[in-house]
């Protein structure tokens, strides 16, 4: 086991004010500035956003193993819980199907699950491009080890809309955020 | 984990030097506990009051220590975490149970006997009609 942030309550709050600057500007890569060191898969940037956003009123679904659910459960104290009762999702590999994931309800859309979603890397370069509120243009962005028809598969949702899934990409200690008003078209 | 429970950090303090190095998981860190009470003893549960209460958990070695104590001593919190960690170890087990545990279980209580007698002393028996029939 090893420990959580090494200022818990700094920690958390360095780290929700990163994602709320991630999920303002979607597609832009955000740097956390403090991660703890977490049992693998969970990366730095993965488990300093669970630690930050989970306790036990949110249940909790992630694909990472016996280690990582003791660690989970031993720092936020968040229930564990199938993928389509859990408001947080860590998925370290391929995530369960968007589709029946929660996604809240016309009248309480903000009821829809968080989904953090690991790949290897993010970078600022062609790729997939964003568009929607919150760019004023478009804005550039290179995933690498999205799960296959990742894109397709979020752009099914859009027509629940203002139902559906707020994602966040994490890699290393970088997070980029896809509310579910963001647009994604895949270059070439 | 009682008797670590209720002794002061002094009282811990000289026994946790000896021990492996250990890494702070949790903590210490202070919070409040809701005490539940019952009417009489068997009524309705009840919140009675919170209290303060400080939990530490450590690792030493790959063995987790837990402390909750009441009060807001983080140090002795975390002392008793420590003891505790180490009290799993087969090999320090004995020589603590020998050297820290029993000392202190004897201590608190004897000091809960003097309380008791001193309580006994004052106390008064209410006899009515009823039960002197």
């Amino acid at each position: 086991m090893t420990p959580g942030f090494a200022e818990p309550v700094l920690g958390a709050q360095s780290s929700f004010r990163a994602m709320l600057h991630a999920l303002s500007h979607p597609g832009r890569i955000v740097a956390l500035p403090d991660v703890p060191q977490a049992p693998m898969p969970l990366g730095p940037a993965m488990a300093a956003l669970a630690l930050a956003l989970c306790d036990a009123d949110t249940p909790l679904w992630h694909d990472g193993g016996a280690a990582v659910a003791d660690w989970l459960r031993f720092h936020t104290g968040a229930p564990l819980a199938p993928a389509h009762a859990a408001r947080f999702l860590a998925a370290t590999g391929a995530p369960p199907a968007l589709a029946g994931l929660a996604l809240g309800s016309d009248e309480a859309p903000q009821d829809g699950a968080t989904l953090l979603l690991q790949v290897s890397a993010l970078e600022a370069t062609a790729g997939w491009s964003l568009s929607g509120p919150g760019i004023e243009t478009t804005t550039a962005l290179r995933v690498s080890g999205a799960p296959l028809g990742f894109v397709a598969e979020r752009a099914a949702l859009g027509a629940l809309f203002p139902r559906g899934l707020d994602i966040m990409l994490c890699a290393g200690r970088h997070i980029v955020g896809l509310p579910r008003t963001s647009i994604i078209r895949e270059d070439g | 984990m009682a008797v670590l429970a209720r002794a002061a950090a002094d009282a811990l303090r000289p026994h946790c030097a000896g021990l492996p190095a250990h890494t702070r998981l949790r903590g210490p860190e202070i919070g409040l506990v809701m005490l539940r009470g019952r009417m009489g003893g068997d009524g309705a549960p009840f919140n009675l009051t919170e209290a303060t209460a400080t939990r530490c958990t450590v690792d030493m070695a790959g063995r987790m220590g837990h402390a909750t104590v009441l009060g807001r001593d983080m140090e002795q919190a975390e002392l008793a975490a420590m003891l505790d960690a180490a009290l799993q170890d087969p090999a320090l087990r004995p020589a603590l149970l020998a050297q820290v545990i029993a000392p202190l279980a004897a201590e608190q209580a004897a000091r809960r006997a003097r309380n008791a007698r001193r309580a006994e002393a004052t106390r008064v028996q209410f006899f009515t009609m009823a039960t002197m029939r």
